[in-house]
């Protein structure tokens, strides 16, 4: 297997008013070529930035603050703009949950798949608009000659989805980094972009790193799974190791909170509290303060990982039990 | 509950019933904005809820189920149909007799911070409506009853003096429910009340949800897209498709064995949490059409797997079954089984 994607220690911060405030926290990822894995986890707690940090893209006045990045084999973070520029498209695609803001309203559609594509390749007009059609049909669009003259509103939200993913993979990329990129859509079309990311992944053996707070979706599309809080990882495995025997705390509290889990009508499990915000984030387990199996331990210091059969973990309790 | 009916006969009847319910907007254009087209948002929708039970509206965006709890309140003037509350057609009421109405009816919706007024602190939120209403005697008295209802939603009522955006998303829809409950509703509407919150956080506001209903006897009508809540929450389940109720039956029976060839596409498409079993499927191609220019005929036939030709050119209307209703001519129990697409 080609290793894609290798994320070490990466750190990002946004200016606080105690001096910069991390966001994503000493993240480690890693992605092989024709893998998915889901980055998963809820609102604020660091996805979308690290989705976003691995094109350099964290906007102003975020920036990355350590940590390596490797995206087939290039060192993102040493590299130029010019030569950034060329690895983004080329080498990672990415998509995003609004399709709308994504695309620009004034141009037809097509002109700006051209675009992406004459952007890294040397062909004509022509022969790009063709290479659109084609990408077109192979996203699922109907019509591919006549839509390219669309402009994005005369689309729906599935369909500028699709054309967006006809963009990110004009130039093949080996890693497609997809944000919640059914979010918007509903679920019959959501049913319909997750089909066609399962099928595009088995045909161009492109690594995927799905972004999502939605572990339906997880199941449905990953291979492995992250899963974060507080701009950590807490704990990585195989799709079904992570969904049927998660370790962590946390991500057994998000499955049971799942009210399509839940017996009808019984009382929901709960994770008390809400989730922290990035500068107010508890010390030792930043999970600790709504974990039911806190312990000592957990206030004081930060948990290293575990190493379990097919999947990792940071949690003490986790430690302890196989410890004894 | 003093407006509520006494007697054996009135039993039967339920708190809400909704008939033959049109709400359609028009589409203005040219220099003297006349309607050009009509967005049929709502178009001849009826169904009832008994009290202190839980009917979901469910669908996707754009096929009339926020318009319809709209309609209920008249924050959106329907062109016709009946809405019985309470024995009392709201349609046919004056706006001043509207209002007290409104006290037993009240909403709760996607997105609290848009629904509560920045500069307005927590306590006066909740205790407007009270005064509004003339429930409390004094500030204080009120003061109390905030304090009380803030407690109930699990909010610490020593932060009544604080503003919304001191609060998490959870708090905040709190708020807005204890704001609800002040006027002492017998029906709340929930309008995508939890689609805003992190599954750990919505978990949180479904039980509290869940035991005001037990405790105080409330009936929900709750709209969402969010298929897993409602399998949860709901007594009874209407699906809605391009301003229509294409089936409506009890939760269970609807979700194990769904009627409509469009509920049957809707359930396939929802992702599977199950490790050992993957793979929603996506069954209804396209796109929704547009809700101005409904097709002809069955309004999902361009989408649906089982299409045969009468569907085309004939609507089909609700069929009774087992336990509910289905708007599909394969629910026809008359019918024998016509030239129908491939089985699923």
């Amino acid at each position: 297997m080609t290793r894609v994607l290798e994320v070490e220690g990466l750190v990002v911060s946004f200016p606080g008013e105690h001096g910069r405030t991390p966001v994503v926290d000493r993240l480690d990822l890693e992605l092989d070529a024709g893998d998915t894995l889901a980055l998963v986890g809820e609102s604020g707690c660091g996805k979308s930035m690290t989705a976003l940090s691995l094109l350099r893209l964290v906007p102003r006045p975020g920036r990355i603050d350590a940590g390596r990045i490797r995206i087939d084999g290039e060192d993102l973070l040493a590299l130029r703009v010019d030569a950034l520029r060329r690895l983004r498209g080329h080498k990672a695609g990415m998509i995003f949950q609004e399709p709308m803001t994504s695309l620009n309203p004034v141009l037809r559609v097509g002109a700006q798949v051209v675009e992406a594509i004459r952007l890294h390749e040397r062909v004509g007009v022509l022969e790009a608009r063709r290479r659109a059609a084609e990408l077109f049909e192979r996203v699922g669009i109907p019509d591919p000659a006549e839509r390219l003259d669309a402009y994005p509103h005369e689309l729906s939200g599935g369909m500028k989805q699709r054309v967006m993913i006809a963009i990110a993979l004009a130039a093949r990329p080996r890693l497609l980094i997809a944000d919640e990129p059914t979010t918007a859509l509903d679920v019959t079309i959501q049913a319909q972009v997750l089909e066609l990311l399962r099928e595009l992944r088995r045909d161009t053996g492109m690594a995927v790193l799905l972004i999502t707070h939605d572990l339906g979706i997880v199941n449905e599309v990953a291979d492995r799974v992250a899963v974060m809080y507080a701009g950590r990882v807490v704990e990585v495995g195989a799709r079904e190791t992570l969904l049927g025997a998660a370790r962590h705390p946390y991500t057994q509290g998000l499955l049971r909170s799942i009210p399509a889990l839940a017996p009808r009508g019984a009382r929901l499990p709960e994770i008390p509290g809400s989730v922290p915000s990035a500068g107010a984030w508890p010390s030792g387990c930043r999970f600790h303060p709504r974990c039911p199996r806190v312990f000592d331990p957990c206030k004081q210091h930060d948990p290293d990982w575990t190493a379990l059969p097919g999947q990792r973990v940071r949690c003490h309790a986790v430690a302890r039990e196989l410890a004894s | 509950m003093s407006a509520a009916p006494t007697g054996a006969a009135a039993l039967a009847e339920p708190l809400l019933r909704v008939e033959g319910l049109r709400t359609w907007f028009p589409v203005r254009a040219g220099v003297l904005q006349r309607p050009v087209a009509w967005i049929r948002a709502v178009d001849d929708v009826s169904f009832s809820i008994e009290a202190g039970r839980t009917l979901a509206l469910v669908g996707e965006s754009g096929c009339g189920k926020s318009s319809v709890g709209r309609s209920l309140l008249r924050l959106v003037e329907p062109q016709a149909g009946r809405v019985w509350f309470e024995g009392v057609d709201l349609l046919g009421l004056a706006p001043a007799a509207l209002r007290p109405v409104r006290r037993r009816l009240q909403m709760v919706f996607q997105d609290p911070m848009a629904s509560l007024d920045p500069r307005m602190r927590v306590r006066d939120i909740v205790a407007e409506g009270m005064q509004a209403f003339g429930i409390g005697s004094s500030e204080s008295e009120r003061s109390e009853r905030v304090a009380r209802l803030l407690a109930r939603v699990q909010l610490d009522p020593g932060q009544m003096w604080r503003y919304p955006h001191e609060f998490s998303g959870g708090q905040r829809q709190r708020i807005c429910i204890a704001r609800a409950l002040a006027l002492e509703p017998r029906l709340v509407i929930c309008d995508e009340a939890t689609s805003a919150l992190d599954v750990s956080i919505q978990s949180q506001i479904l039980n509290l949800l869940r035991d005001l209903q037990q405790e105080l006897g409330l009936t929900y009508l709750f709209i969402t897209h969010d298929l897993g809540v409602v399998r949860y929450l709901a007594d009874r389940v209407a699906v809605m498709y391009l301003g229509q109720i294409v089936e409506e039956g009890p939760a269970e029976a609807l979700f194990r064995a769904p009627q409509h060839p469009y509920t049957q596409a809707l359930l396939a498409a929802v992702p599977s949490l199950d490790p050992a079993r993957r793979h929603s499927v996506a069954a209804a191609p396209g796109d929704v059409p547009s809700p101005s220019a409904p097709p002809p005929g069955c309004r999902f036939h361009t989408r649906c797997p089982r299409v045969f030709a009468r569907c085309a050119q004939e609507a089909p209307p609700l069929y009774g079954t087992a336990s509910g209703a289905s708007r599909c001519f394969l629910s026809d129990p008359g019918a024998a089984t016509p030239d129908a697409g491939p089985a699923r």
